[in-house]
Formats: C-alpha cells, sequence, structure tokens
C-alpha cells in the first residue's frame, strides 16, 4: 500500500538555483515591462520573472508544452501564482526576448504584473460542480477576451483583481475584489416528490439545510421548503439529488465591486452590490462582459494614480458611482440582512451624484 | 466537413484569452472521458443548467478527505463522465515545480484520469479532475510514489497556502515558505482527517500587501510585519525624485496615517515612525530607497470566513507582534489552543470567526490566554451593556 501522510514535496527541491543561493536576500525590483519582473539580490544576482496568462483548466498535454518552454530557457524551473498564472523564472538576461518571443508565438498573454488586470480567479461551474448558477470557465474566457488589452499593459490607476464564483458557496476569493462576478440562484429547490422517498435519506435531508428550511412531509414521505428562509445555497441537493435547484431561467450573475485585500493605504475592503442580477446568456455572457468592461472603463478615467477602485468610491461617493456608471440603484442595494444599518447613511452629507 | 457537435463552446475557442475548450479538446483526443466532459458541458451551455450531482462518499483508504464525489445526472449521454470525481493534491508550497516533477504528476493523472487539471484550484491545490471510483485508489498509490500526496477537503484543516516571499520577494517579514510547509507538514493528520465543527484554513502572507489574501481567506491568518524604523537611504531618494517620482502626490499625500514629511527644496524625507501602521504604500513605490524596519515577525489574525453561514467576516488582530523562527513553537501552541476551544465548544459547521461572536471575543481571549490590548479593536464598545466576570463583582455579604 502506498506511504500515507507523506506531505507535499518539499518546496526547497524545487527552487532554481538564484533563488536557492539569494533565498532571503532579496533587495529590490523592478517591472521592466508589463510580464516581465527583475529581482536583485544582495549579491548583485539577478532574477527575471516573465509571467504568462492560463486558463486554469489546463490538460496534461498544455502542462508538457509549459515544461518543455521552462526546460528550453529556465533549465527546468517554473512556478504558478495564486491567480492561476504560469512564471517562467530565468537568470540570463538575454534569454529573456527570446522567451518572450516563444511564448508570444504560442498565443501565451505576456502581462498580469503592476497597475494591469491580471487573470481572474475562478471555480468550477458547469465543469465539475453540482451547485452553480453559471458556469465559471466560460464568462472568465469571455471577459478576459475582452479585457486582453489590460492584461497586456500597465495603464490603470492601480491593481484591478477580478474574481468570480459561481454560487454563494463563493469557492473563489470574490468577496474583497476589486471586481466580483457571482453566480446567484434565485429559485428554492424543487422536490421531485415521486423520488425524494427512494433516492433520499429524509433526516440527513432536513439537517443539511443551514438555515433550517426542510420539513418533513408525512403525506407525500417527502419534504416541503420554506420558501422564506431559503437562501438557495444547494447544501440541500448535495445529499438529496430529488431536489433540483439550477433554474435555466432564473439563475444568473450578479456584479460587486470595490473590494481589496492588502493594507496598503486603505484597510481591506468587501465588494459592494452594484449589479443584483444579469441573465445567464451562454456562450460568451454579453450583458456581463459589457457590465464588467463598463465599471473598468470608467474607473480607468476617474481614478487617481494608486487609487484602487474600492478607494476611488471612497473619494467620490457611491452616490455618483452610481450616475458615472449609469447603473441603476435598486432595493436590492439596500441591505436587509443582520448588520444592515451600518450601511445606512447617518448624516446629513451626501453628494448630489 | 462534418458539423461541430460543439458549437457553442467552439465559440469560446476564439479572442485572444487562453481557451479552456481547446484544453478539454486536446485531452479528448486521447481520452473518451474527457470527450464525454466536453459534450456534457455543451448541454450546459445549451440549457443554461449544469449537469453534475453528487452522491456516496469517495475516497482512498486511510483518509477522510482530498476527494470530492461527483456523478453525471446524464450518464445515459455521458457514460465517459458516469463518475467524474476530483483529487485534491497538495501543491508545493509557494507553487514552485521542477519540469521533472510536473511531468510525473502528468504521466500519473494520464494513466488514471481525464488528462485534465486545475492549475491551481481556489484552495491552492493542484486539482485533478475527473476520474472514476475504481481509479481512485491505484491514482493515489502512484501520486504518493511520485512524492506528492493529497490535501484537505471537508470539515478538516484545508491545504495551508503561502506568498512567495523569500523565494522572490524584498517586502518578506518572514519565512513564509518555511512556515507554510512546517505548519503542513505538522498537520497532516487533521488535513487528511475531518475532525473538526467545519473547514479550518491557515494562510501566510510575508507581508501587508498579503499576496494570498489571508485576512479575507482564512481562520487563522499569519501575515508578517516589523518593528523598530523603516530605513530610509537618502541617495535612492533622490534618486527617485530625479527619475521622475512624485514623491508629495504618489508616496506621502497617499500615506494613509500622514506620518511622512516631504521636503521639496532639500528632497529630504522624514517618518514619524510612531505613527506608521506600516501599511507599505510608500515601500512599494520605493523599494530602492525604503526598507522595512530591522525587527521583523508577523501579525497573527483569526477567524475569517465566507458568507455561509452568518455571513462574512475579516479576519480580526489576536497578537501584534511574533517572531517566528523555526520550529516556530509559540506559534503551533497557539494554533493548537485555538483549534481545541473551537473543537469543544463550536457547533457543528459553525466557523471560529462565527463562534468566537456567539460567545464573546472575550471568552476566546480568556480561553487561549492572551491579554486584551487596544491594538485589537478600532474603537472600545459603544454600548453599555457590559458583562463582568463573577470574580469581578464582590459578592453580597449577609
Ligand atoms: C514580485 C513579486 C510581487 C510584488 C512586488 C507584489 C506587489 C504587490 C503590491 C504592491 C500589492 C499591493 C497592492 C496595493 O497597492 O493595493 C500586492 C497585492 C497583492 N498581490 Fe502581489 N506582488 C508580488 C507577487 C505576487 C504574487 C506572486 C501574487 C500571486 C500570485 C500576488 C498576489 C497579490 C494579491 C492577491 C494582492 C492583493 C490584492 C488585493 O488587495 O486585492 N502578488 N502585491
Ligand atoms: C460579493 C460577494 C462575495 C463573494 C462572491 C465572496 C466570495 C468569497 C469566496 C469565494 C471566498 C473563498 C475563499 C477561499 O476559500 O479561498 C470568500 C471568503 C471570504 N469572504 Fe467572501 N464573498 C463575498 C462577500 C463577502 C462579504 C460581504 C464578506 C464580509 C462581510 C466576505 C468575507 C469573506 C471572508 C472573511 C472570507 C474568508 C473566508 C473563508 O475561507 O471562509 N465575503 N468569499
Ligand atoms: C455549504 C457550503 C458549501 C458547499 C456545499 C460547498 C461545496 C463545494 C464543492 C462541492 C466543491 C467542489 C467543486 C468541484 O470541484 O466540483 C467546493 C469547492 C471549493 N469550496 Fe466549497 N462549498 C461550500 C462552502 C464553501 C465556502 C464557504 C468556501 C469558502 C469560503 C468554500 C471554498 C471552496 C473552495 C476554495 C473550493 C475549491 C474550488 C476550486 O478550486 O475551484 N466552500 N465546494
Ligand atoms: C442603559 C442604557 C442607557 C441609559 C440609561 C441612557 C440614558 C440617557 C440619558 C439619561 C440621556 C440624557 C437625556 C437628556 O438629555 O435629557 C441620554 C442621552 C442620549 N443617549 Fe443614552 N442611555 C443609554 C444607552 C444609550 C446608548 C446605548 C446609546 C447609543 C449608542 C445612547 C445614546 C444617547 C444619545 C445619542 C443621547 C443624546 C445625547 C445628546 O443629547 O447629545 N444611550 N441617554
Ligand atoms: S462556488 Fe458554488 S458552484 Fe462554484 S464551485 Fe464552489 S460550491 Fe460549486
Ligand atoms: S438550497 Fe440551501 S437554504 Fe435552500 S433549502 Fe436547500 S439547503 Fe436549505
Ligand atoms: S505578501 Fe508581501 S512579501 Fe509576500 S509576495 Fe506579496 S509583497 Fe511579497
Ligand atoms: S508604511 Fe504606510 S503608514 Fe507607514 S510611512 Fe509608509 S505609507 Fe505611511
Amino acid at each position: 500500500m502506498a506511504k500515507t501522510d507523506i506531505g507535499p514535496p518539499n518546496y526547497k527541491n524545487f527552487l532554481p538555483p538564484v533563488i536557492q543561493k539569494n533565498y532571503g536576500k532579496w533587495k529590490h525590483h523592478e517591472i521592466l515591462k508589463p510580464g516581465l519582473l527583475k529581482h536583485v539580490a544582495e549579491s548583485g544576482d539577478e532574477l527575471y520573472t516573465v509571467r504568462v496568462g492560463s486558463g486554469r483548466l489546463l490538460s496534461t498535454d498544455h502542462i508538457r508544452e509549459i515544461c518543455e518552454i521552462a526546460d528550453k530557457y529556465c533549465d527546468g524551473y517554473l512556478r504558478f501564482t495564486s491567480r492561476h498564472n504560469v512564471e517562467f523564472l530565468l537568470t540570463d538576461k538575454n534569454r529573456v526576448d527570446a522567451l518572450i518571443a516563444e511564448l508570444k508565438s504560442k498565443n501565451y498573454p505576456v502581462g498580469g504584473t503592476g497597475h494591469s488586470i491580471t487573470n481572474i480567479v475562478h471555480t468550477q461551474g458547469w465543469v465539475h460542480c453540482h451547485t452553480p448558477a453559471t458556469d465559471a470557465s466560460g464568462p472568465v474566457k469571455a471577459v478576459m477576451d475582452e479585457l486582453y488589452d489590460y492584461f497586456v499593459t500597465m495603464k490603470l490607476p492601480a491593481h484591478v483583481r477580478i474574481a468570480l464564483a459561481c454560487c454563494l458557496n463563493m469557492c473563489g476569493a470574490v468577496h474583497c475584489s476589486d471586481i466580483a462576478i457571482l453566480g446567484i440562484h434565485r429559485t428554492v429547490p424543487k422536490p421531485d416528490h415521486s423520488r425524494v422517498p427512494n433516492v433520499c435519506e429524509i433526516p440527513t435531508t432536513i439537517a443539511s439545510c443551514p438555515t433550517g428550511a426542510i420539513r418533513p412531509d408525512p403525506k407525500t414521505k417527502s419534504v416541503v421548503i420554506n420558501e422564506e428562509k431559503c437562501m438557495y445555497c444547494g447544501n440541500c441537493y448535495t445529499v438529496c439529488p430529488a431536489l433540483p435547484l439550477a433554474d435555466a431561467e432564473n439563475d444568473g450573475i450578479s456584479i460587486w465591486v470595490g473590494g481589496k485585500v492588502s493594507n496598503a493605504r486603505s484597510a481591506p475592503m468587501f465588494s459592494k452590490l452594484v449589479i443584483p442580477y444579469l441573465p445567464n446568456n451562454p456562450p460568451r455572457w454579453p450583458e456581463t462582459v459589457a457590465a464588467v468592461k463598463n465599471i473598468v472603463e470608467i474607473y480607468a478615467k476617474q481614478g487617481r494614480k494608486h487609487e484602487r477602485m474600492g478607494e476611488w468610491i471612497d473619494r467620490v461617493g457611491w452616490e455618483r458611482f452610481f450616475r458615472l456608471t449609469g447603473i441603476e440603484f435598486t432595493d436590492k442595494h439596500i441591505d436587509d440582512f443582520t448588520l444592515a444599518p451600518n450601511t445606512f447613511r447617518t448624516t446629513t452629507q451626501f453628494k448630489w451624484g | 466537413m462534418a458539423k461541430s457537435e460543439t458549437p457553442l463552446l467552439d465559440e469560446l475557442e476564439k479572442g485572444p484569452w487562453p481557451s479552456f475548450v481547446k484544453d478539454i479538446k486536446q485531452a479528448a483526443e486521447k481520452k473518451p472521458m474527457a470527450r464525454d466532459l466536453l459534450g456534457q458541458l455543451e448541454l450546459s451551455y445549451k440549457e443554461k443548467i449544469g449537469h453534475w450531482k453528487h452522491g456516496g462518499i469517495v475516497g482512498v483508504k486511510g483518509y477522510g478527505g482530498g476527494v470530492i464525489g461527483r456523478y453525471s445526472d446524464r450518464p445515459d449521454l455521458f457514460p465517459g463522465v458516469e463518475h467524474f470525481h476530483t483529487l485534491r493534491v497538495n501543491h508545493p508550497t509557494g507553487w514552485f515545480y521542477t519540469t521533472k516533477a510536473l511531468r510525473a504528476l502528468c504521466d500519473v493523472w494520464d494513466k488514471h484520469g481525464s488528462g485534465l487539471t486545475n492549475m491551481h484550484g481556489s484552495t491552492g491545490d493542484i486539482i485533478l479532475l475527473g476520474t472514476k471510483t475504481e481509479n481512485l485508489q491505484p491514482c493515489f498509490d502512484d501520486l504518493s510514489d511520485a512524492g506528492f500526496d493529497l490535501g484537505g477537503s471537508g470539515s478538516a484543516l484545508r491545504t495551508p497556502s503561502a506568498c512567495v516571499g523569500p523565494g522572490r520577494c524584498e517586502w518578506a517579514c518572514i519565512d513564509s515558505l518555511d512556515i507554510c510547509y512546517n505548519l503542513t507538514m505538522e498537520f497532516q493528520d487533521q488535513i487528511h482527517r475531518p475532525m473538526f465543527p467545519y473547514k479550518f484554513k491557515i494562510k501566510v502572507s510575508a507581508c501587508a500587501n498579503d499576496c494570498v489574501a489571508a485576512i479575507a481567506r482564512a481562520d487563522f491568518s499569519i501575515i508578517g510585519t516589523w518593528m523598530g524604523k523603516i530605513q530610509i537611504d537618502a541617495q535612492e531618494v533622490k534618486a527617485y525624485a530625479a527619475s521622475g517620482l512624485n514623491i508629495r502626490e504618489e508616496v506621502t499625500d497617499l500615506c494613509p496615517t500622514k506620518c511622512m514629511n516631504w521636503d521639496e527644496g532639500k528632497k529630504e524625507l522624514k517618518i514619524e515612525d510612531g505613527d506608521c501602521t506600516r501599511c507599505m504604500h510608500c515601500i512599494n513605490l520605493m523599494p530602492k530607497a525604503l526598507r522595512q524596519g530591522k525587527e521583523k515577525g508577523a501579525s497573527i489574525l483569526v477567524g475569517g470566513k465566507a458568507p455561509i453561514l452568518q455571513g462574512a467576516l475579516l479576519s480580526t488582530l489576536i497578537v501584534p507582534f511574533m517572531k517566528l523562527e523555526p520550529p516556530y513553537k509559540e506559534l503551533k501552541e497557539l494554533i493548537r489552543k485555538i483549534q481545541d476551544w473551537w473543537d469543544e465548544n463550536g457547533k457543528s459547521r459553525e466557523r471560529l470567526g462565527e463562534l468566537i461572536n456567539r460567545v464573546g471575543m472575550r471568552t476566546f481571549l480568556k480561553a487561549v490566554g492572551l491579554k486584551p490590548i487596544p491594538q485589537m479593536v478600532k474603537s472600545p464598545r459603544t454600548n453599555p451593556y457590559i458583562f463582568f466576570w463573577p470574580e469581578e463583582i464582590k459578592k453580597e455579604v449577609k
């Protein structure tokens, strides 16, 4: 039998020699151009990093192609970033241009550094999950095609981090992103009373609901769902496949903006709701793509240098954000969960828009 | 030419961004499983609905997690994905690889699975996307031989992750890679055998830029910081000014604490370090001129979580400064104390942050033996509903 609990391979064996030698002794770095970083160590050694975007869903053949490039230019070393980018690490300055040329010729987008829009952190969607309200890879591809120019340049006021999660479970890091694309269900599960008694264990199904929305129904030997309590999470479907949740016409996408994680300047912030619902419109989700692009372009024009999207909105106010973007403000935008009053205005100071 | 069977997905092969559809098609040339995945996905695109269901628990011998079970709800149309389970494989810390190791991984997956992966999943794990139940154990055995192990899932410690830190970043205040690897090895049992009320995440960023989003995504966040003065290289400051950086507009005016002073005439930068909150902005902008203070360590924050169930929380500060050096005894003791308290007091599916909110921060602090200090709050309370411990109240004298 195989050994268990061996843990991951020791990363030390995977560090390129220049990193092993200068580990913890880096002095400074520069972004020489989009997608190209230069780190200089105290010893004077130089490390060049070429960053490329990827679709995250990779075939083994594709990974082998990446390996071949890394063998050719980087002595077989590379790394991935937490945002699904690939980084080629090399020490020979004279090989950098050839590497970038080869990557471009193979259609790898080179960029994602500094004040750019880097890769979209995202989840599984229709490719692998059972509760998605939208696909993940498809909307990401469509949005990145449209924002491609912002990946390969660094012309925005600051970093823009976009993330996508295909349901409220939010497996991607969406809630603290400059722009978050979040799949939402809007209808409760529809019990298939003929199947529930056969395929589901009723007590387990009831226990699976985080909000206690499921009651047994002795008449049908099935369950009923309290529409007021259900928040469309799909947990019950996990344990009971006869409680389908997805609804082709009502599922869709919501858009949230102004979050950040880093502590630079302002404290970390959550993303806030700006568009409560856009329809699912595969294969290219034109409404979502247009909404994201509109927000990015207005921020690009209005934001001051180094000002993250949330910092820009804090400065000009939400009233102006809605005017500038032309996004409609509705009752959905006003919080009605536990801490709602924290988001209400409790002063006479406001802007006209 | 034959008509394409995937007209909708074909649309996503167009455009400049790398196309996941191309990758699925590439795998489909060799693997019937990938071909049926493509077919089922096309059906989802047509019907605007997913076609997966959860099922029984699947896994490998000795482990309680690491595999996500997945079954098609249309096995009649797509028998290749009747089972399509995913393995979460613990990534090498910092996501560094040699091509040799990556190819070994590909070999295992070509042999046992769909040939499709996520590099990487949102937890940080390598995701091996889709295989049959009977392939799970042989696949795990081969992974283990190749030096890889599964990551966490379910009510377990999830695979810890770390920023690139000292590997390539001059701003690293702590050895994020070593800390992450060390904790991963220490807590193997908790990763592989779910035994907590719910999931528990540990993330390590070596400075306040927080490149792995620890503050937003972890129950236990370790974020590098420093004590003492920011080191200023006056010559390099002048060089930045000469190079066209507008130090007033881009650096000092954006300092959140307004503790910097730029003398335009003398080209001199001063920092009132007592007021600095170590946000990293000025250092980000002038890496050659400004370096962090000499005494390095980490701030510890706890309780971050996503909205399910009681609403989302950011992590809150509990230890302003901890020196972190191997074997990280103090750190591990604190993690154990916190997990034990949570394990004992948490309800099923109650995350650490929710438990703290339910019973109160003072109860948490007392249980883990931390002294309350002003750094823990933005401000003291504004409501008068103050609870006192029984021993703080004078007993009635009869
Ligand atoms: C050379 C290495 C790097 C440098 C110099 C760097 C620099 C920075 C800076 C300056 C910020 C703060 C941005 C702000 O002003 O708000 C930041 C934030 C961040 N960086 Fe990095 N970074 C590096 C590597 C990485 C890597 C490898 C990743 C992940 C793959 C990463 C992911 C992030 C994330 C997620 C944030 C937080 C963004 C947010 O606030 O939402 N960084 N980084
Ligand atoms: C736009 C809506 C939101 C989306 C799409 C979203 C999405 C997510 C996702 C995907 C994660 C998971 C990360 C991971 O496992 O690595 C996450 C974590 C988290 N979210 Fe959000 N979120 C949203 C709103 C919020 C709000 C409003 C808050 C707080 C008020 C919040 C606080 C958190 C916290 C603290 C975590 C860390 C969590 C953990 O690992 O459990 N989120 N969020
Ligand atoms: C009731 C709650 C939840 C359920 C039923 C649930 C279910 C799932 C399932 C089934 C997957 C696997 C998707 C796949 O590979 O097919 C998944 C992935 C994941 N979940 Fe959750 N989840 C829940 C809550 C959360 C929360 C609150 C977070 C984080 C704050 C989270 C973070 C993640 C992450 C990071 C992944 C990996 C996603 C990826 O890499 O694409 N989950 N979840
Ligand atoms: C046991 C609880 C409390 C008691 C006994 C109490 C009592 C009082 C009294 C006697 C006054 C003065 C009324 C006057 O001017 O004639 C007052 C004013 C006020 N209280 Fe309270 N209070 C309590 C809790 C609170 C709380 C929790 C808040 C807010 C968080 C609050 C906010 C105020 C405010 C805003 C005023 C008006 C102050 C002003 O005129 O500037 N009180 N309260
Ligand atoms: S966000 Fe929701 S639908 Fe998407 S992968 Fe996670 S649990 Fe599944
Ligand atoms: S979808 Fe979620 S909230 Fe609604 S009934 Fe099912 S488990 Fe409960
Ligand atoms: S968190 Fe700080 S130390 Fe770590 S990689 Fe990001 S900027 Fe560097
Ligand atoms: S680190 Fe932040 S708070 Fe401190 S001096 Fe620099 S900009 Fe100001």
